[in-house]
């Protein structure tokens, strides 16, 4: 049960958003620049970074449903979602590119702390190719997922366990991301009738 | 140096701030929001929260600009701000906000060391459900905003009257007036 009296049925972060709208807005802007704005780092890339740090605060809605939506960008297909589940197991042995890879070490340092980036960290990251600018996406990325995993977690919110619930959450973001939504409209999935757990 | 090219002589998170504009404005609506709009928690409060975070998260740019933001609403109480990071048990505040900073540095640890019972002390105490929220929804943006700032490896002044000025336009200006980096009379 959730620390706080949210709206009933809202999964994941759907409860503290629609609770609070003031600072919804910024909120919602922010990952929506961060994840969907026009960025040499590719759509499903940056979702990546968004997943591996989740998976790493082990955060289990926000790691789910970014995953889902990375593997969606990337095409939906089983691999894809294959290539998710490896990277957040071991993202240095999966299929990514070696910049992905340097990256996500940079975003796996500042997931235990600002200062555990080394210049090093970085320098690998540069030899790959990253600019300046997907240094620096990288790091607010991961810094930003710390905050949105604590949210969520820090709350206790509902948080369901049904594949076919974050494959359609994967789609719905990857078409539609994370402005203009209605949070309190539930998904229309296969699953979704079945109701949120009976609360007191 | 910092990690990547910032523009010179801005302090802590100005610097990469100036090189992404568009990430930058919904950060510092965020900030305004979570700091400085409408609510039962007055700034000092909220800003202290953010202060005592970030000195747990060993950032010293956010815990000193802040501590400087949050001594300013209180007209210049830098000891009690001291005396809050230090041990905010004995520190002459509310035993509400007490309660606020008890979850406030679980949030810091990870969400999940949030227990019923930190969230039922602090209720017993007169909290309510936003101000709970509020309290995890500002920790948790400052474990944001000091890897932000440290991650990147940012230059962060040793002066500490450079922070006084820096909290007294934080308190008084807020944090989306334009022109940010220019200096301002302080209030």
């Amino acid at each position: 049960m959730a620390h706080i009296h949210l709206p009933e049925g809202l999964p994941g972060i759907r409860g503290p958003l629609v609770f609070s709208p003031d600072t919804t807005q910024p909120l919602c802007d922010l990952v929506e620049v961060l994840l969907r704005a026009p960025n040499s780092l590719t759509m499903a890339e940056r979702e990546m970074i968004a997943t591996y740090v989740s998976a790493k605060n082990d955060c289990y809605y926000c790691q789910t449903c970014h995953g889902s939506t990375a593997a969606q960008h990337l095409g939906g297909a089983p691999a894809d979602y294959e290539l998710i589940a490896q990277m957040k197991c071991n993202c240095e042995a999966a299929s990514l590119s070696d910049k992905m890879k340097a990256l996500l070490a940079i975003a796996g340092k500042v997931q235990k702390g600002g200062k555990h980036v080394t210049a090093e960290d970085v320098e690998r990251a540069r030899s790959h190719g990253a600019t300046d600018k997907e240094i620096h996406d990288t790091v607010l990325i991961a810094a930003a997922f710390c905050m949105f995993n604590r949210y969520v977690d820090g709350l206790d919110t509902w948080q369901p366990h049904d594949a076919e619930f974050y494959r359609e959450v994967g789609k719905q973001t990857a078409a539609l991301g994370y402005v203009a939504r209605d949070w309190k409209q539930p998904l229309q999935t296969v699953s979704s009738n079945r109701a949120a757990p009976a609360r007191p | 140096m910092a990690h990547i090219r910032v523009p010179e002589g801005l302090p802590g998170i100005l610097g990469p701030m100036a090189i992404s504009p568009e990430t930058t404005k919904a950060l510092r609506e965020l900030a305004e929001v979570l700091l400085r709009g409408p609510n039962t928690l007055t700034s000092a409060e909220r800003e202290m929260i953010a202060t005592y975070v970030s000195s747990q998260n060993d950032c010293r740019f956010c815990q000193l600009s802040h501590g400087a933001a949050a001594a300013e609403h209180l007209g210049g109480d830098y000891e009690l701000i001291d005396r809050v990071k230090s041990n905010y048990a004995s520190a002459e505040i509310s035993e509400k906000l007490k309660a606020l900073l008890a979850i406030a540095g679980k949030v810091q640890k990870g969400g999940k060391h949030v227990t019923p019972e930190d969230v039922e002390r602090a209720r017993k105490l007169g909290a309510t459900d936003k101000e709970i929220h509020d309290t995890v929804l500002i920790a948790a943006a400052f474990c944001m905003f000091n890897r932000y700032v440290d991650g990147l490896g940012t230059w962060q002044p040793a002066d500490p009257r450079a922070y006084r000025e820096m909290g007294q336009r934080m308190a008084h200006v807020g944090y989306v007036r334009p022109n940010w980096e220019e200096p301002v009379e302080a209030a």
